[in-house]
């Protein structure tokens, strides 16, 4: 925390059922390395308790707060507010866009956790598994015993900024794409249906919007790339045993 | 209880086009939808030009005499433009898909960029010095 003080517009999409939408505004004065969420928690602690929104862990486990900072999908707990604005600024704050809002700043993420479900993702992987930070060849195969959480904390930031989302509502989806890659179409052979279709990996336009918006080192663009080469070889080794 | 006005709808294309918070990669994604766009236009326009035929040679021969002007000109380096810069991102697009660059797609689309750029600039002297 610093001594500096900073008086920004905090502007707020609102929406209640059957509502038109509309933004509020609060002035206030922030730290500015306080996080985007420290600013909307102190908006409804004392000056609006109608502001409806989510949060939970406060350190970006638990994927709860993902909102559109100034148009931009961010995890607001980890989203400091001297990197989104400046002193005397106006700083917007949205809804994740392609889920429904329920109410202000809050959308209803169950199609993302069914989809979630639907590809089998797992929650927790064995750590040789964990293809990132550690390259599977750094570890040997007993290690597998030992187990970490998925990296995707199911945020839906990608979801919401993918163009191709926005348009079609049976689109899997870059989250869900990669939860499907992670399992792997040799370890679950089921999913290559559900996955190659029109509304998995081929509605995927390559904006890669996805991985940019990640908080989470899950890379979702290179995973639904590599879901592609995955399907091309698995129909391709289908094609080629059935004729053998 | 919740609200239709944030679900995915395809009378949402036109978020495809909106530019706040765009990386690289959203940018090459708005580039081949506009360039795909202007191509289709294009493409019809082609066909109606095409029909001037089946009114004699003659038609078509004052038809071509007419559009042999600067502006015409620079319509189809318009058309030429898009062409090469559609084709181009779409190799972006072929080999990310096959594994190729995907963690350097941004380099990789300003690279297939400059290539067709220089491509498009080569023709516009042709066009406009021929
Ligand atoms: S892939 Fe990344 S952005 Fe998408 S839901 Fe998982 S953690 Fe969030």
């Amino acid at each position: 925390m610093s001594e500096t003080k900073w008086n920004i517009i905090l502007k707020i999409y609102r929406q209640k059922e059957n509502e038109a939408p509309h933004y509020s505004e609060y002035k206030m004065e922030v730290d500015p390395d306080e996080y985007v969420l420290d600013a909307v928690e102190r908006v409804w602690a004392f000056m609006d308790r109608s502001l409806c929104f989510r949060h939970a862990c406060h350190h970006s486990t638990c994927g709860a707060c993902g909102m559109r900072v100034n148009g931009v999908e961010k995890l607001t707990c980890i989203t400091y507010i001297r990197d989104v604005t400046q002193d005397g600024a106006t700083l917007k704050v949205e809804p994740l866009r392609n889920f429904p809002v329920i109410s202000d700043l809050a959308v209803d993420m169950g199609s993302l956790y069914c989809r979630m479900d639907s590809v089998g993702a797992r929650p927790v992987l064995p750590v040789t598994e964990a293809e990132i930070e550690n390259p599977s060849n750094k570890w040997n195969p007993e290690d597998a015993k030992y187990i970490r959480l998925s990296d995707c904390i199911e945020c839906g930031l990608c979801i919401s900024a993918c163009p191709s989302a926005a348009t079609s509502s049976g689109y899997l989806g870059p989250a869900v794409l990669a939860g499907a890659q992670a399992n792997g179409l040799k370890h679950d052979p089921a999913l290559l249906e559900l996955v190659d279709s029109e509304d998995g990996v081929w509605r995927c336009h390559s904006a890669f919007e996805c991985t940019a918006v990640c908080p989470s080192f899950v890379d979702p663009a290179r995973r639904i790339m590599n879901l592609r080469t995955q399907i091309v070889s698995e129909r391709l080794s289908r094609l080629f045993r059935r004729k053998s | 209880m919740e609200t239709q006005r944030n679900r995915p709808s395809p009378s949402k294309f036109w978020s495809w086009f909106f530019p706040v918070g765009r990386q690289t990669g959203g940018w090459a994604y708005v580039l081949n939808r506009v360039t795909a766009l202007g191509l289709t236009f294009y493409l019809y326009l082609h066909l109606i030009i095409l029909s001037k035929l089946a009114q004699g040679p003659s038609a078509y021969d004052d038809f071509l005499a007419f559009i042999h002007n600067p502006v015409y000109t620079f319509g189809e380096l318009l058309v030429v433009a898009a062409a090469f810069l559609h084709g181009f991102n779409g190799i972006r697009i072929v080999l990310t898909t096959f594994g190729v660059s995907v963690t350097r797609q941004k380099q990789l689309f300003y690279g297939l960029m400059f290539i067709a750029i220089i491509i498009i600039l080569i023709f516009g002297i042709r066009m406009f010095t021929a």
